[in-house]
């Protein structure tokens, strides 16, 4: 399994932001996408992940093979850590709660509503529930937000075991992982030149 | 799919889920109406089924702005979006989850308050058939306008300016069954075309709906 993406251009909000971004995500890679604020990596990430259109560009795995994990972490407050876990479980057809949650170490919290969780607990179940996705390619926005420095060890270890499980992981995050073998991207040089509007519908956008 | 049904009916069950709320709604205006009018059984017994309907249709317009609203903002909306069960499946179990927790129990309810508004005997039976047959279009075509919606500040408000006239159909051919039935008149004709703009409305809207998301989404 290989993630390739050939000259993708993606906009937001009619703008465009990136164009010509080419990468390739084998499996066990981790790599991290870099750039400065509003470069485009969450416009990047979405596009990847098939929650908007590309303006050009071809990638190769469809959005099915990716599991996304934005800035929300789309948590029910009045479910429990362990109810949250298994709706997503079983929407994806796969297992895997109690190691999810040990993973994590959400165990301890497991009837606890996600109201009742401080914003790194909640995280944590945000980033658990990659991990009954089954799905192949990570694709990670700003994962450690809130995460203290033992959360974000504990992550990292988790990223590199689905690394050694043949997995693939892409993330746009400013915080060291300890992913030495992490390959990094830099946005920057990818930012799109304005465009002239191409329609008489897209004057009006 | 079943795990979403079973995910939405506990969250409306839960606290600060709003089940029951477009009951008790349905519960005070049947009883404010005959305050208001008076009691005299003549007049109530002839607009009982226009009111017990336009009530149904109110109560199922309360719960419905947060259809997907709630989803958007916790995020839940984009994971949906990205998990293997196709977007138009979501909305028609959100619908259909709606349509248990606020249309089911109005039908339930409706001849307990039809005795409040002195409808005529022979009509009940014709008001929770056409209930029956009518709410689930209230549900599916109120998905469709949370969806249109979904992500505007305030766009409960702009959703019920849009949804409203599309409840039009289901409110006249469903009042007309009732009235029909108190009047001892054949009724099948209005409860055939109501339960085709149930039929048709539950088979296009959630592909309109999914797609007014995925646009909503971007």
């Amino acid at each position: 399994m290989e993630l390739v993406v050939s000259d993708l251009a993606c906009a937001r909000g009619g703008v465009p932001l990136l164009e010509g971004v080419n990468l390739r995500l084998g499996a066990g890679e981790a790599l991290v996408v870099r750039g400065p604020n509003g470069c485009g990596k969450t416009t990047l990430l979405r596009t990847l992940a098939g929650l908007q259109p590309a303006l050009e560009g071809h990638v190769s795995c469809p959005p099915e093979t990716m599991a996304y994990a934005g800035h929300a972490d789309g948590l029910k407050a009045v479910l429990s850590v362990a109810e949250n876990l298994e709706f997503w479980a079983a929407i994806h057809g796969q297992g895997g709660v109690n190691d999810a949650m040990a993973a994590m170490n959400l165990t301890d919290l497991a009837d606890r509503q996600a109201q009742n969780l401080s914003a790194g607990q909640k995280r944590r179940l945000g980033l658990a529930r990659l991990m009954v996705t089954g799905r192949w390619v990570w694709v990670l926005d700003e994962p450690t937000v809130s995460l203290d420095v033992a959360s974000v060890a504990l992550f990292g270890e988790v990223v590199r075991a689905h690394l050694a499980g043949g997995g693939a992981a892409l993330m746009a995050t400013h915080i060291d992982l300890g992913l030495a073998e992490a390959r990094v991207l830099e946005l920057t040089p990818f930012r799109a030149l304005p465009r002239a509007p191409d329609g008489f519908d897209e004057a009006f956008l | 799919m079943i795990a979403l049904l079973a995910r939405d009916l506990r969250l409306a069950i839960r606290a600060g889920g709003g089940f029951g709320l477009g009951l008790a709604f349905f519960l005070i205006l049947a009883v404010l109406v005959p305050l208001g009018v008076g009691p005299e059984g003549q007049v109530l017994a002839l607009i009982a089924p226009g009111i017990l309907w336009v009530g149904a249709l109110l109560a199922c317009l309360l719960s419905l702005d947060r259809l997907f609203a709630l989803d958007f903002e916790d995020g839940s909306l984009d994971l949906l979006a990205t998990a293997p069960i196709p977007l138009e499946g979501v909305v028609a179990i959100k619908a259909l989850a709606h349509w248990l927790t606020t249309g089911l129990p109005l039908v339930l309810a409706a001849p307990v308050l039809g005795v409040l508004l002195n409808l005529p005997g022979p009509a009940f039976g014709w008001l929770v058939l056409s209930l029956l047959l009518g709410t689930p279009a209230l549900s599916v075509i109120g998905a469709f306008g949370a969806a249109l919606t979904v992500g505007l500040k305030r766009g409960g408000l702009l959703m019920s300016l849009l949804v409203l006239p599309l409840y039009v159909p289901t409110l006249v051919f469903g009042a007309e069954a009732v009235s029909r039935g108190a009047q001892g008149l054949p009724a099948a004709t209005p409860l055939l075309l109501l339960a085709g703009i149930t039929a048709g409305s539950a088979a296009l809207l959630p592909f309109a709906a999914a797609h007014a998301l995925r646009i909503n989404l971007r």
